[in-house]
């Protein structure tokens, strides 16, 4: 199969669902020039920096008939329209009765790893896992990235696509013809006894790599990557506990109210799983601060796959 | 008469020597970023120049100015030390934020420079809140925001200028027009050329000023600074300038210019203009010049070598500021 990087393969989806259907229009600071070539001015409008008026004129377009996409770009420039993301597109359907709905696709990249500090790094899918009202979805692969956007363009719901700014340049085969991945539904993307690890993005790979080095020592590990955040697939991550009997939740975000947080109740709460728990679930996530800029301190602030490999020999000596 | 007739020639030397300081810090920060000694991303003030200096000339050093993602010109005009703004872009624990910063995050409040900042108008509002206090503080305090053409389509702007209008707060609203936000022209996103008109709609004074003109913009600053400390309230200076270099070192991104706009702007270089006036009028010759550079040069050799010989911070200093004591 052919390969195609992660940001090739969400450009791809984007064409393609453009090519389909004329209501999609799309909008951000500094257009996307192969997006600009193919489909002109009209539909990939370039923007003022105003994150907060092209979220909501995202959102009056959708319920105006249309499918508007409003790439914030880095996820900490939509912090500027949080009254749009949160009292408007998240309430509007639900507060209205359901009168109509608002198809709206959010992109923004996140993670760190760029050297580029507080203000242009940050995982903050959690803030809005926590708000009713919107789904959500960050993947790992190119493959995923492409199926999720597909069927977020296709959702009658406001969409947030996060994308790891890590993986942008990842290759990965993508086939031709058309093809979606439904929401809610977790991957195991690798099949073990031992321990359980749920990681997200990046972390998957990182998590793959922590699985080989413990294979070597005997330790076999199941990798789950739960691609979508809203809905999340409990089931399929309570299953693969209930197989292993330890969890480790890897995740490039602070630990604090966070993915992992939700990933431990959700296993913990639930008493068949609960049952076959040999040890308390275990998080590996970044150290709760802002990230910072200089490499020594931003390495130390994220988890990577050594100590993901620790964090699961600990599980084991419980 | 000679529009500088009211700056002495020392007072000119010192602006020149300020905006020679601002391009060769740039030219080493985009080099050594080049060789991989510099993280992240950097965005060069080069050609810019005579903005930040022209108006911080203009200010005490108690005044405070906000800045953006482009802010090595302000705090080198508003007096930061260059070894403490290299070390940080070095991401030593010896720079300014103890390398949790970098070149987009440059603060000194002790200077009155309360930070460069990575988000488009995330200043404007954090500034005006410092000319609310020069206010009421009541010692004759300005506060100046320096935002571009792109941050003045953003909401802060907006409300930021009506209430500053409202409230006569002692602001300079100081918009660097670049004609550029990021890859996208200034003339695709603003429904009027002159973002100074906007002032209109307040009820301050707006003015367009030759960016690259320095005494042009110290002097539009100064009548600015006046009004504002004799309690008149703000005004929006608009500076039309250009910069010489592309959005970011990193260029990762296409640029959009055309040759030909940037060489035209270059020829039209802040630095070489003051210089030749000063020459003209007699305040300046060619071995004052050259001692002049030999002396920003080894400034600026102190303040790598201070860089280079600082430590890291450790890591476990990552934790560490989350919270005041
Ligand atoms: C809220 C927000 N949106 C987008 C960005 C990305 N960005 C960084 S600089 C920039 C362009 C800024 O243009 P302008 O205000 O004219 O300043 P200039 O770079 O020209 O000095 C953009 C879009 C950002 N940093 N913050
Ligand atoms: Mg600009």
């Amino acid at each position: 199969m052919r390969e195609l990087s992660y940001s090739e393969a969400a450009l791809e989806a984007i064409a393609e669902e453009m090519r389909r259907d004329p209501r999609i229009f799309y909008m951000s600071t500094d257009p996307i020039l192969p997006l600009l070539q193919e489909f002109g001015e009209q539909r990939i409008k370039a923007t003022p920096i105003t994150e907060a008026a092209l979220t909501g004129i995202g959102i009056g377009a959708a319920g105006s008939g249309f499918r508007p996409i409003v790439d914030w770009r880095q996820v900490t420039f939509c912090f500027v329209a949080m009254d749009q993301i949160v009292n408007q597109a998240a309430k509007i359907h639900y507060m209205f009765g359901g009168q109509v709905s608002f198809p709206l696709l959010f992109r923004a990249t996140v993670g760190g790893g760029g050297r580029v500090a507080a203000q242009h790094s940050q995982s903050p899918y959690s803030m809005f896992m926590n708000v009713a009202g919107l789904k959500m979805f960050l993947p790992s692969t190119p493959y995923d990235v492409k199926g999720l956007l597909k069927t977020a363009i296709r959702d009658n719901n406001p969409v947030i696509s996060f994308e790891s700014s890590r993986l942008l340049r990842l290759k990965g085969p993508v086939p031709e013809e058309d093809y979606t991945i439904p929401f809610g539904e977790a991957l195991v993307r690798r099949e073990g006894r031992d321990a359980t690890i749920v990681a997200l993005a990046w972390l998957v790979h990182e998590a793959l790599a922590a699985a080989d080095e413990l294979d070597k020592e005997g330790i076999s590990v199941e990798v789950v990557d739960p691609r979508s955040l809203v809905p999340l697939d409990a089931e399929r991550i309570r299953a693969s506990v209930q197989k292993t009997g330890r969890l480790l939740i890897a995740d490039e975000a602070g630990p604090t109210a966070g993915f992992s947080a939700e990933v431990a109740a959700l296993v913990s709460e639930d008493r068949a799983t609960f049952a076959r728990l040999k040890a308390p679930p275990k998080r590996v996530c970044a150290l709760q601060v802002p990230i910072p800029y200089s490499p020594v301190l931003e390495n130390h602030v994220f988890p990577d796959r050594n100590r993901i490999a620790a964090g699961v020999r600990e599980l084991l000596k419980a | 008469m000679p529009l500088s007739l009211n700056l002495s020639p020392d007072k000119q030397r010192e602006m020149l020597r300020q905006m020679l300081t601002i391009r060769r810090f740039e030219e080493r920060a985009s080099a050594d970023y080049l060789a991989g000694k510099i993280y992240g991303v950097v965005h060069c003030y080069i050609g810019e120049e005579a903005v930040a200096v022209g108006v911080c000339s203009a200010l005490e050093k108690s005044d405070r100015i906000i800045s953006t993602h482009r802010g090595h010109g302000h705090s080198i005009a508003k007096g930061a030390d260059l070894k403490r703004m290299m070390a940080e872009l070095y991401g030593r624990r010896t720079g300014y934020c103890k390398g949790k910063g970098g070149s987009m995050h440059i603060a000194d409040f002790g200077i009155g420079m309360l930070g460069a900042n990575g988000i488009v108008a995330g200043g404007i509002a954090i500034v005006t809140g410092a000319g609310l206090a020069a206010q009421m503080e009541g010692k004759g305090g300005v506060a100046v925001a320096f935002f571009g053409d792109g941050a003045s389509n953003a909401g802060p702007f907006h409300e930021c200028l009506n209430i500053a209008a409202s409230w006569k707060l002692p602001m300079l609203y100081v918009c660097e027009n670049n004609l550029y936000a990021a890859q996208t022209a200034a003339a695709a996103t603003h429904a009027l050329s002159d973002i100074a008109s906007r002032a209109a709609a307040y009820g301050i004074p707006g003015l367009v000023v030759d960016g690259n003109d320095i005494v042009a913009v110290y002097q539009a600053a100064s009548r600015a600074v006046d009004r504002a400390r004799s309690g008149a309230g703000p005004s929006l200076i608009e500076c039309k300038t250009y910069r010489w270099r592309a959005h970011t070192e990193r260029r990762n991104q296409p640029d959009p210019r055309e040759k030909e706009e940037i060489e035209a702007w270059k020829k039209r270089d802040p630095i070489l203009a003051l210089e030749r006036r000063l020459k003209e009028e007699g305040g300046l010759d060619e071995g004052e010049r050259s001692t002049m550079e030999r002396e920003v040069l080894a400034a600026l050799e102190e303040a790598v070598a201070f860089a280079e010989r600082s430590p890291f911070p450790l890591p476990e200093e990552a934790g560490e500021d989350v919270f005041s004591a």
